[in-house]
């Protein structure tokens, strides 16, 4: 019965400051005429205070939600459940939903500020998205390791993907939990190409990764730059882009140790993350908007700073100072990446290979 | 008459919000992604990584329960005993951790567990070797242990309340020690209660995939984590539903063998 | 010699209380304990801040999700209660073969794995073609919530005499007046224990929420989820220790409330 009692009082007063609430958010929530923007997009990859500005500027309603992997995403978008305008996958994931005619054709009229686009990452993005129809390049960035200083000896220091599988960071190693990321690194440290279709190296790359399994100390996304901040785990795989915020968290901590970034030698993934906008989306033109806005070389350099990853944005680039435009490692020189490749889409039957194959190494 | 139409309501909510919705999941289950009738996703829980993560669901699940179990009966008693003439205070205090949300309950282990989490924390201060915690069969069990024994104390307790003082002394009278009392008392008297609190345990426990991600660093797959995985990442829905299915069956035949023992219906935590 | 064992027997059972408690709070205390540190550091004291108490209020994600959640909760408690009781009156007066089906059916949700619940309701919505969002949320918990009530309601029901709702007839009361004056009273607290039992269930709930939700809405439990997922932020920490002391507070105004009737059942 006392549980009654107590529970009717909570309920009561937090019923009625919901009631409160409700109705206070509700009626805040107006803007019938400029319309709603749902925008599916990375955690933290973005500025908040962009958002803000939009939604100021324009008087549209930003819905703004966050996917972890690339996988996470495409069935949200797929099912139609929730119907996004505007959405940010990487590389494959765009020619994937292309393929599959989830995406819509970009008006370019719309999106005048596509200008300030480097041409090069243009260029790039053919890879994907051969008639440049239907995304615009927002960050790009390498996969490499991370390694703190103070846990891993002078001579450990890692340089090659195969160092994952180096005895001495068993328990250390941290992992990303997505499978193309996971393959890419078996498969370039056997050599092979990240891209491979050939069941064989799909199988040793399998392998590889199971034996590397006991020496893993977690499978993660995000949590990577947290818990090697933290001095959770000593090598952890990574995309490169958090170096900036690594660096200046790292100092602001006074931390001990720091915390330095390695693209190894057998090459690595260098990959584009761009808008596009889903085949059912409800409010195209204000997406056009939207990714409009974010071209704005201001703009882009605002997400620079808060993000830290390399942009495509020509415009915001000669913005910055000049030191960080010469840091290599913020952007790196994509010449001199070696051996690097860019995901594609393999088909849905090789994408369900590995999809079994990830979940035999999670088993295992 | 008119009251029948009562219920109107309710069972379009459930035809609406129930049926269909597992008529769905049946429907998937039995599919193939152009909509032809398959048992293969039925079958897929025999693959070796299936097979595994479900092996591994019922084992850790099972002990949990166990454990649950194990650390609920005692305290149960106790609070029993205790609670007469003096309020249910205490039991609150045991109940109250149960308020908390689930998610941060889970989170507030991953804090203590993690290798630069407290206890290794303590483990250092004390100049002993840290100890590799997190990420672990271990962890997951002490999360699900952490997280459901509330539901194991609760209907236990329930039950034990309504055992009459009279019976117990009446055996003690007549000369039965306390482990005679309650092996012949106790228990008997007890069993809606314990089956009630296995029930509310061991099913929560066999499909968690929140646990298991939080405390097991993705490393460690259970069922629960198979099936969320197929929904929100792998895409393929029907092996999702064919899997939810067995995972059906498997909750199904638990809660045959409870009733079996439940005829009266008294085991309720409510 | 018998009292050295009874005493023997209390100490016995103090320590294994004390232990039990000490496993249930130590987690709780030390999130406490860290929302007040300084640095982010989970082993070393860097000095007392509220810095994470203000982040937490400052943050619209978590007072959104906080309101949500609230809102959620007493909606579909409120709804299914209404649905729930108006079936439990219903149900009652069936024949036995339909009500053993429709008690069959009601226990679904119940006994069923909430992950499966979840991802029905979202191929449902999906089929169904309703947007998810808030409402499906919702939906869904109206769904769970309801046979909790039912479950509370029925047994009252049983308890009360039909004559008396009868005798009221032939008096000449109408059927609506009749139940308010003479069965409702009855079952109010039923009622009552079903509502507050949704309004909790619906308030913990995460799994079934984590596949009905949809673009930009959260309840605590989701905002928590995701945000674990991306680093544990002490702002975490700020929010637990104060749904801990509300709840705490609470409990403690309704347990030392003058006029309360002891007594030692549960729920």
């Amino acid at each position: 019965m006392k549980k009654h009692c107590f529970a009717l009082s909570l309920a009561v007063v937090l019923g009625a400051a919901s009631i409160l609430g409700g109705c206070s958010g509700k009626a805040g929530a107006q803007s019938e005429e400029a319309g709603e923007l749902y925008v599916y997009n990375w955690g933290e990859y973005i500025d908040e205070e962009v958002i803000a500005m939009f939604e100021e500027e324009t008087g549209i309603k930003v819905i703004y939600d966050m996917f972890e992997t690339n996988e996470e995403m495409y069935p949200v978008i797929e099912a139609g459940g929730v119907t996004y305008d505007a959405v940010c996958p990487s590389d494959y994931m765009i020619q994937k939903m292309m393929e599959n005619n989830l995406l819509a054709e970009l008006n370019f009229d719309n999106i005048p500020n596509v200008s300030e686009i480097d041409p090069e990452y243009i260029e790039r993005s053919k890879a994907f998205d051969p008639d440049n129809k239907y995304s615009v390049p927002y960050c790009w960035g390498t996969v490499g390791i991370l390694y703190n200083t103070s846990m891993v000896a002078p001579e450990d220091i890692p340089t090659k993907w195969s160092d994952l599988w180096d005895e001495k960071f068993s328990g250390e190693i941290l992992m990303q939990d997505s499978v193309r990321d996971a393959f890419m690194v078996a498969l370039k440290s056997l050599g092979y190409s990240m891209n491979s279709t050939d069941e064989a190296q799909l199988t040793e790359a399998k392998e590889l990764l199971v034996q590397q399994k006991p020496l893993v100390q977690a499978y993660v996304i995000d949590q990577v730059r947290d818990k090697m901040i933290g001095g959770e785990a000593a090598i952890g795989v990574i995309y490169s882009g958090e170096m900036l915020y690594i660096q200046e968290e790292v100092e602001n901590l006074g931390l001990d140790y720091n915390l330095e970034y390695v693209i190894p030698e057998e090459g690595t993934n260098v990959w584009i993350d761009s808008w596009v906008i889903p085949a059912n989306a409800k409010n195209k033109e204000n997406a056009e908007k939207w990714i409009d806005f974010l071209c704005r070389p201001e703009i882009a350099k605002m997400n620079f700073e808060y993000i830290t990853y390399p942009t495509p944005n020509k415009g915001a680039f000669e913005l910055l100072d000049e030191e960080l435009q010469n840091n290599k490692a913020v952007f790196p020189d994509l010449d001199s990446l070696e051996n690097c490749e860019v995901f594609q889409f393999l088909g849905d039957e090789v994408d369900t290979i590995y999809n079994n194959l990830w979940k035999e190494v999670k088993s295992n | 008459m008119s009251k029948k139409l009562l219920s109107g309501p309710y069972l379009l909510w459930m035809i609406g919000f129930t049926i269909i919705p597992l008529a769905l999941i049946v429907f998937y289950g039995l599919t193939d992604k152009e909509g032809v009738f398959t048992l293969e996703n039925i079958l897929a829980i025999a693959t070796p990584e299936h097979r595994k993560a479900l092996w591994l669901s019922l084992g850790l699940s099972l002990v949990s329960t166990v454990f649950c179990l194990v650390l609920a009966y005692p305290l149960a008693m106790i609070l029993r005993k205790r609670n007469i003439g003096k309020g249910s205070f205490v039991v609150f205090i045991f109940i109250l951790p149960m308020w908390m949300n689930f998610l941060l309950r889970t989170l507030a282990w991953q804090t203590l567990l993690e290798k630069n989490g407290v206890i290794n924390g303590i483990l250092s201060f004390l100049h002993l070797p840290a100890q590799s915690l997190i990420n672990t069969p271990g962890a997951i069990i002490l999360g699900m242990v952490y997280n459901f024994l509330p539901f194991m104390v609760l209907p236990i307790y329930n039950v034990l309340c309504k055992i009459d003082d009279n019976t117990i002394n009446a055996a003690q009278d007549l000369g039965a020690n306390f482990f005679q009392t309650l092996i012949r008392i106790w228990f008997p008297l007890s069993v809606p209660g314990i089956i009630s609190g296995i029930t509310m345990v061991f099913v929560p426990a066999l499909t968690t995939f929140v646990i298991s991600n939080l405390l097991g660093g993705s490393k460690i797959l259970l069922i629960g984590n198979v099936i969320e995985q197929e929904f929100t990442r792998g895409s393929n829905w029907n092996l999702g539903s064919g899997l939810s299915l067995v995972l059906m069956i498997f909750i199904l035949i638990s809660m045959a063998l409870i009733a079996k023992y439940d005829k009266n219906g008294e085991g309720t935590a409510f | 010699m018998k009292r050295t064992k009874d005493s023997l027997k209390r100490v016995v059972e103090n320590f294994y209380l004390v232990i039990i408690l000490i496993f249930l709070y130590a987690p709780i205390a030390t999130m406490a304990v860290l929302s007040f540190n300084n640095s982010k550091s989970r082993t070393q004291w860097g000095g007392f801040t509220l810095k994470w108490y203000l982040e937490m209020f400052e943050s619209s994600a978590t007072i959104d999700a906080l309101t949500n959640t609230l809102f959620i909760a007493f909606a579909s408690s409120l709804i299914a209660t209404v649905i729930g009781t108006a079936a439990a009156i219903a149900i009652n007066s069936m024949k036995k073969t339909t009500k053993t089906i429709i008690m069959g059916i009601t226990n679904i949700p119940m006994l069923n794995a909430d992950i499966v619940t979840g991802i029905s309701l979202m191929l449902a919505f999906i089929a169904f073609g309703i947007s998810l969002g808030f409402q499906t949320i919702l939906i869904a918990h109206i769904t769970f919530n309801i046979p909790y009530v039912i479950l509370s309601v029925m047994p009252k029901l049983k308890q009360t005499s039909k004559s008396t709702y009868e005798a009221a007839l032939d008096l000449g009361a109408s059927p609506l007046y009749a139940f308010f004056k003479v069965v409702f009273p009855d079952i109010l607290p039923g009622v009552l224990s079903g509502f507050l039992l949704a309004f909790t269930m619906s308030l913990d709930d995460f799994i079934i929420t984590h596949f009905t939700r949809g673009a930009g809405i959260n309840t605590l439990s989701t905002l928590i989820y995701s945000e674990v997922r991306r680093g544990i932020k002490p702002s975490m920490y700020a929010l637990s220790s104060i749904i801990f002391v509300t709840v705490l507070v609470l409990l403690i105004i309704t347990n030392f409330a003058p006029n309360h009737k002891k007594g030692g059942e549960m729920i």
